[in-house]
């Protein structure tokens, strides 16, 4: 794009150019604003944004010059549009009155609202599936983005399903997203691919302890236990690749460290034989109580559950198949996952029935000991299967932060 | 709309206005306060207009707590929740016709529990509480010598198909495997509520986890419909290794459920889902993805969930006649769809239906389903 807007500077007398107001349509309140530079990469501990909407790609070319001219405009785009602005030099609405505009428009006049961009790395940029190196980056694949097994039930869609790149692009405004995914894809036009998208309509975790716990599509409280952005010491532990994390041979993941790994999976929800279940078989089944989000256990949705207090007929009163058991740190080992799913419905499925659930997103910083276990019991032991399924999954490596001049992934190509 | 209770509190605000509860986010006006702490029952107040009565049960004990409405002979259980963890609230709503009642908390789930009289007065609201518990043991006892009997087909019918699949007459395999299914499909929730025996049974490939070893009628299933490209048949050993297990879990189930007693709730929600299993698996083509035989599975299962509310049915004419009715035409409806795609003895197959058949087909059962899973509440509150 950038090639375009100077052609243009040259070519013709621009009247945005000359009032200085080019590409800066947007008036934003500072703390509309979420910094695009950083050591990690914004949209993983800020407050999770209220809309969503996520793209992965297929690298289409060759060249790995090609692929890193597209990370660096990606970049400067996503800097831009971030705080505000057109993409391009001279944005939606000042560009050359012959040339289509450089931005497309439609968030033109919009505040930010939080955007966040975050950008992530699949299995396919390293390595095809037939095992070539197709960028010289082979050697620089993290030990722990692999393939994920099939879990059972799994009922993966390969249209829904992997890539080579992905962007998370989160908003409280669902224009703003839009846009941003809708640009980024524009400006990868023959590098990359669109290979899914998915919109997401309303969070379903909080990733800070200023936010309240947001409901899923079964009307439950999710995501009570999440790691969040005041957890430090879980940050460092579950969700950031530290320097010493990167221990795989020849630290042939250095380039990851400051980063972590972004697990999506498309959890379709059986919407409609849910709403016939009875309120104490949803409750058994999350293990929680509906309006409070508290335990079976009881106490408040904070309390710590109580996995051997005994209920009736001396069952466990947090049922033995319920989600939380199967989910819960306690029971994993310790394990933290820090969530940011998104409510999503995409239509109807063609029999009446809405196509709907939960968009899942986790980032984690070893999905190898982290996620994979943790799906694996869930997968098998959890009573809430027979209301879900999964239908899409995918696993990237989000590289670092980016600083000023510098361009998202850039660790991975020096 | 048809929900027994939003009809009732209908009828409750035409009634009595003012006494009727809200539906609210905010605490019911109309609710029974119980506070229920490791030695009191505080029951506020201990009277209420005949009618759906709410009582909302707060445990602000240590321990575990229930909640219990009986009759004026302090035996009868006419409602009862349980399982209310320290802190939790919930709530217990049925309907009450006028008189002498006794409201009981029992922390720590032991004894008879901290007992009170509670009166309900007459609203003029019609209630229908006729005493249904003979009705509904007749319904218990049906439905267990129907679950009996179908055991017993299965049984029968495995062995049989067991025997043409290791004797390698495959097209007779074939014949009968949907026809033997039948039996199991009529009684799933039955199979399902013992956990480990549905898994070595009716797993889909797609349920299994790497590494995992696949046995039961879907890995029978495919051998005997094998797709075109990248399947090894399987050996003589293997074959009969597979009907073996079958044979050996199938009567594994027909012993456990010998012993089995059913209830109300139990037989409701066991129809309800079968009906489930009809709108995930069956109406999707998901259950026989290579015998395409689903018609046949939907069928056993509206069959079961048929039986399951026939039995249950003179109660529930009792207590609810317009759901009765309701439920008595959305399965005649399903009935006479599912008639059209009949072909001999048995259906088409689900691979030569057209998507406006299975969209149809998707409406009838979604039709049947939403009152459906009314049936349990209505039969037991």
């Amino acid at each position: 794009m950038a090639g375009v807007g100077a052609a243009g500077v040259s070519a013709v007398s621009v009247p945005g150019a000359l009032t200085g107001c080019s590409g800066d349509s947007n008036a934003a309140a500072p703390d509309d604003r979420v910094e695009f530079y950083g050591s990690r990469q914004a949209g993983i501990v800020t407050p999770a944004q209220d809309r969503l909407h996520f793209a992965a790609f297929d690298v289409i070319t060759d060249s790995r010059d090609e692929l890193i001219a597209l990370l660096q405009a990606w970049t400067n785009a996503a800097a831009k549009m971030t705080q505000g602005r057109d993409v391009g030099e001279f944005g939606a609405m000042d560009g050359p009155y012959i040339a289509p505009p450089e931005d497309t428009g439609e968030a033109y006049g919009l505040r930010p609202a939080k955007l966040t961009i975050t950008f992530g790395f699949g299995p396919g940029l390293f390595e095809d599936e037939h095992g070539n190196d197709r960028f010289g980056l082979a050697d620089r694949r993290p030990a722990a983005l692999v393939e994920l097994p099939h879990f059972a039930g799994d009922n993966l869609d390969p249209a829904r399903s992997d890539g080579d790149l992905c962007i998370q692009a989160c908003s409280d405004d669902p224009q703003v997203a839009v846009h941003a995914i809708r640009n980024l894809a524009r400006i990868g036009f023959g590098v990359t691919s669109v290979r899914w998208s998915q919109l997401g309509f309303g969070r379903t975790s909080s990733t800070s302890d200023a936010q309240t716990t947001p409901r899923n599509l079964m009307g439950f409280k999710d995501g009570t236990n999440n790691v969040k952005a005041e957890h430090h010491d879980n940050l460092d532990k579950f969700v950031w690749v530290g320097t010493d994390d990167a221990s795989d041979e020849g630290n042939a993941s250095a380039w990851l460290a400051g980063g972590s790994y972004l697990v999506a999976r498309r959890i379709n929800m059986r919407i409609e034989t849910w709403d016939r279940t009875s309120l104490q078989e949803q409750e058994a089944l999350i293990g929680r109580d509906k309006k409070e989000g508290a335990s079976l256990s009881g106490g408040k949705e904070f309390t710590t559950p109580d996995f051997a207090m005994k209920g009736a007929k001396d069952t466990p009163i947090i049922a033995a198949n319920s989600h939380l058991r199967h989910a819960h740190p306690d029971q994993n080992n310790g394990t933290h996952i820090l969530r940011r799913g998104y409510n999503f419905t995409d239509g109807s499925n063609g029999l009446g029935n809405l196509d709907a659930g939960l968009f899942f997103i986790a980032y984690t910083s070893d999905p190898v000991k982290h996620f994979i276990p943790l799906q694996t019991n869930l997968a098998r032991h959890d009573g809430l299967n027979e209301y879900i399924q999964h239908t899409g999954s995918a696993l990237f490596a989000v590289p670092p932060g980016v600083s000023e001049g510098d361009y998202v992934g850039s660790g991975l190509f020096a | 709309m048809r929900s027994p209770l939003s009809s009732l509190a209908l009828l409750c605000l035409v009634a009595v206005g003012a006494a009727c509860t809200k539906n609210d986010t905010a605490t019911a006006s109309g609710a029974i306060k119980v506070r229920s702490t490791d030695d009191a029952c505080e029951v506020s107040p201990a009277e209420a207009p005949s009618g759906n009565v709410v009582f909302e049960v707060t445990n602000d004990g240590t321990k575990v707590t229930e909640f219990y409405v009986l009759a004026e002979d302090g035996v009868r259980i006419l409602g009862e929740v349980e399982n209310i963890g320290p802190g939790i609230s919930r709530n217990l709503v049925l309907q009450a016709a006028p008189g002498k009642f006794f409201t009981a908390c029992k922390p720590g789930m032991e004894g008879d529990g901290i007992r009170s009289a509670f009166t309900v007065t007459d609203s003029g609201t019609p209630v229908t509480t006729g005493d249904v518990a003979g009705l509904l043991a007749t319904a218990t006892d049906q439905y267990g010598d129907f679950v009996r009997a179908e055991v017993s087909e299965l049984v029968e019918k495995t062995e049989q198909f067991a025997d043409l699949y290791t004797a390698g007459k495959d097209d007779e395999a074939r014949a009968l495997y949907p026809d033997a299914r039948t039996h199991w499909e009529r009684i799933e929730p039955v199979a399902e509520s013992f956990g480990d025996i549905d898994p070595k049974l009716d797993l889909r490939e797609a349920d299994l986890e790497a590494g995992q070893t696949w046995t039961g009628w879907h890995a029978i299933e495919k051998d005997l419909w094998p797709p075109t490209n990248g399947y090894t048949a399987l050996t003589t050993d293997q074959r009969t290794a597979l009907a073996d297990q079958l044979v050996a879990d199938t009567k594994d189930l027909s012993t456990r459920v010998q012993d089995l007693s059913y209830d109300p709730a139990k037989m409701g929600n066991g129809a309800k889902e079968l009906l489930d299993e009809v709108a995930t698996g069956k109406v999707t083509g998901e259950e026989e993805i290579w015998s395409h035989t689903d018609l046949w599975d939907l069928q056993a299962n509206v069959d079961g969930a048929r039986i399951a509310f026939e039995s249950l049915k003179p109660a529930l004419e009792t207590k609810n006649a317009e759901l009765a009715t309701t439920l008595s035409a959305r399965f005649e409806s399903l009935e006479d769809l599912l008639g059209e795609h009949r072909k001999g003895d048995g259906f088409v197959l689900y691979t030569q239906l057209t998507a406006d058949q299975i969209k149809t087909l998707a409406d009838a059962v979604n039709a049947l389903s939403e009152p459906l899973a009314e049936l349990t509440a209505a039969v037991v509150l």
